[in-house]
């Protein structure tokens, strides 16, 4: 990659450059110009609107009233729904993170170069990532009805009948986390994959010759090796789990009760069914502040972890 | 020879898998074959592989799944014990889908939401990655950080207030509030940038030298190069609008003109209640495009993913 000063000197009279320095901002200005001003409408205004909509009393139809803080203090403090997404949102990226990054790490490490057809394997894993979710979440819907083929088998081959688990107060969320990992964890696979082909053949080599093996080879060289995509991947994984919605909102409706109503959801059904928009951009604000505050604090901890090669 | 070297020497031959098994090597290497280390390299090849496989099942059981039960009829399908193949093989379901719900519309709704957000995201992408990482002028490198910072928001944040913006527009029930709210994205110009970046500045200078200015430089040097960068930005702008949800969810409310295949299929499993053959055929009917558009490119897809900056490196 060519660096900033290797760009700058350039072999040209003084009065050229100048005139030329001008046309180049001109210009630059022009090839700016769809971005900045896309930009500007579709995020800074949105965002500046969404800081007011959240101190107003905002319906979809009908008349605005300027409440301050008052639907953060709701949120906090009366909301019935909003304490119980969140503890949702939490458990779900509890369970969904970690299962996802392993297993994404656990093929990736499986479908190495000694597996002849590997990407085919590795084509199948990730179909589900660019399948439109709704069609996934449908599919698992099925799988999971009472006598759907899960509990169609359970039943026929060892005589157990399974729980309902869609509508099961204990189940619901794991069948929730069991479909997303399905259909998320070919993009980390394919992360971590890349990372691992990218290893400096070298320090490999010279730790194969030092004896390490197996285990050891994997928890000390491998596995630091490529721990800056496996933070990469963790971050990313982490988010957009706390984005999570299409999955409970199809495969369960958010319950039974409220128990898998994530908070994207709680933001969605403020602001469209009850429409509240007020209401669901200061609960939107809220999701902002975690979200940036816990990715903070990874990023903070990473320096125990993750091992950069500069 | 020490168990390393000879370690060292299996998993060459590994390369090759043929050679592994009944390679040429393996008459003359016939007596170590059997020594420990080989052995259990073998074992373990043969582990891999069975993982591998029993994973791969596991995994697409619910694929195959529902591409049977959409071949059976409608009663059929939650019968216990599980049948694969129902009493007839109905391939009139798929037929089916499209006299029960407009899905001729929802598949033309996504392919033109989908196509039109490429070519803007990929228009603004590379004008204003070539603005930032080739073009000089004061500010830019705040500017750039500025835009960094506006990825930093999450969609869920702006979906709220960009409906009200989409009510003053009027675009409410539109294909402009399908496609243009999310094509200025910074991660495209960062993207683009990057790649601009890499590209030899001799390159660009031989023709400023010839008298093209930047327009014709961007359009006739810079752009032919970014080929790659650009197939890599639009596969995954592809996929987000063919698979977008939230937002058609919100914006959409006349189905019937201008619901894409996502809310289509959503509202058509509401609609249809129990008819899993008819959602199931639905269901596989959506995935079909994505889908191929990945076998096609699947040489391309560690290589997309490393390149594109979203391997973390």
């Amino acid at each position: 990659m060519i660096t900033e000063s290797s760009i700058a000197p350039r072999p040209a009279g003084r009065r050229r450059a100048s005139h030329l320095q001008r046309m180049e901002r001109r210009h630059a200005l022009g090839f700016i110009s769809p971005a900045v001003i896309g930009l500007s409408v579709f995020t800074v205004l949105p965002v500046g609107l969404a800081v007011v909509m959240s101190l107003f009393d905002w319906p979809i139809f009908g008349s605005r009233e300027f409440v301050g803080l008052g639907n953060y203090v709701e949120l906090l403090t009366s909301s019935p729904d909003f304490w119980p997404a969140l503890r949702n949102s939490i458990v779900f990226t509890a369970l969904y993170v970690p299962i996802n990054l392993l297993l994404a790490l656990g093929l990736a490490l499986l479908l190495g170069p000694r597996i002849t057809g590997r990407a085919i394997f590795r084509v199948l894993f990730f179909i589900p990532v660019v399948t439109p979710i709704v069609a996934n979440a449908l599919v698992w819907k099925l799988l999971l009805q009472p006598d759907g083929l899960l509990n169609g088998l359970s039943t026929t081959w060892f005589g157990i009948t399974l729980p309902n688990f869609l509508v099961d107060q204990n189940w619901a969320m794991i069948a929730v986390v069991v479909m997303s990992v399905w259909a998320g964890l070919g993009y980390n696979m394919l992360v971590l994959t890349a990372a691992l082909e990218q290893l400096p053949t070298s320090v490999v080599e010279a730790a194969q010759i030092d004896g390490a093996r197996g285990w050891r080879m994997l928890s000390r060289v491998t596995i630091p090796l490529i721990s800056p995509s496996i933070f990469f991947a963790a971050v990313m994984t982490f988010i957009s789990s706390l984005q999570v919605f299409a999955q409970p909102q199809l495969l369960t409706g958010g319950g039974p009760g409220t128990s898998t109503i994530p908070l994207v959801m709680f933001i969605y059904n403020t602001g469209f069914k009850f429409q509240d928009l007020g209401l669901a951009a200061a609960g939107a604000w809220i999701l902002f502040v975690i979200i940036i505050g816990m990715t903070a604090l990874q990023f903070r901890a990473q320096k125990r972890w993750v091992h950069y090669e500069h | 020879m020490s168990t390393e070297t000879l370690r060292t020497s299996s998993r060459r031959g590994r390369l090759s898998p043929a050679t592994a098994v009944v390679g040429p090597g393996d008459a003359r290497r016939g007596r170590r074959r059997t020594s420990p280390a080989s052995r259990r390299e073998r074992i373990g090849l043969i582990a891999a592989y069975a993982t591998a496989i029993i994973a791969a099942l596991m995994f697409a059981t619910p694929l195959v799944y529902a591409f049977f039960s959409a071949l059976k009829p409608s009663n059929e399908v939650l019968l216990a014990p599980p049948q694969l193949i129902g009493s007839e093989v109905r391939w009139q379901n798929f037929a089916e889908v499209f006299a029960y719900a407009p899905f001729t519309t929802y598949i033309l709704n996504s392919f033109i939401v989908s196509i039109a957000g490429v070519l803007v995201v990929l228009f603004v992408s590379a004008t204003a990655g070539y603005a930032f990482g080739r073009l000089r002028w004061p500010g830019r490198d705040v500017v750039f950080v500025l835009f960094l910072g506006t990825l930093m928001v999450p969609q869920e944040v702006l979906v709220i207030p960009m409906f009200v913006v989409m009510q003053w527009f009027g675009w409410v029930d539109s294909y402009p509030s399908l496609i243009l709210p999310w094509a200025f994205t910074a991660f495209g110009t960062f993207l683009m940038r990057q790649f601009f970046r890499g590209i030899p500045y001799e390159l660009e200078e031989a023709a400023r030298v010839d008298g093209a200015g930047p327009v014709r430089t961007f359009a006739q040097v810079i752009l032919p190069l970014a080929g790659s960068a650009l197939a890599v930005l639009a596969v995954f702008t592809f996929m987000n609008y063919w698979n977008s949800y939230l937002w058609p969810l919100i914006t959409v409310n006349d189905y019937s003109s201008l619901g894409t295949l996502p809310i289509g299929l959503a509202s058509f499993a509401t609609q249809t209640g129990t008819r899993w053959d008819l959602q199931m055929a639905a269901s596989i009917i959506s995935m079909i495009p994505t889908t191929i558009l990945v076998i096609a490119l699947q040489k391309h897809l560690v290589t997309g993913i490393a390149t594109s900056g979203m391997g973390g490196r």
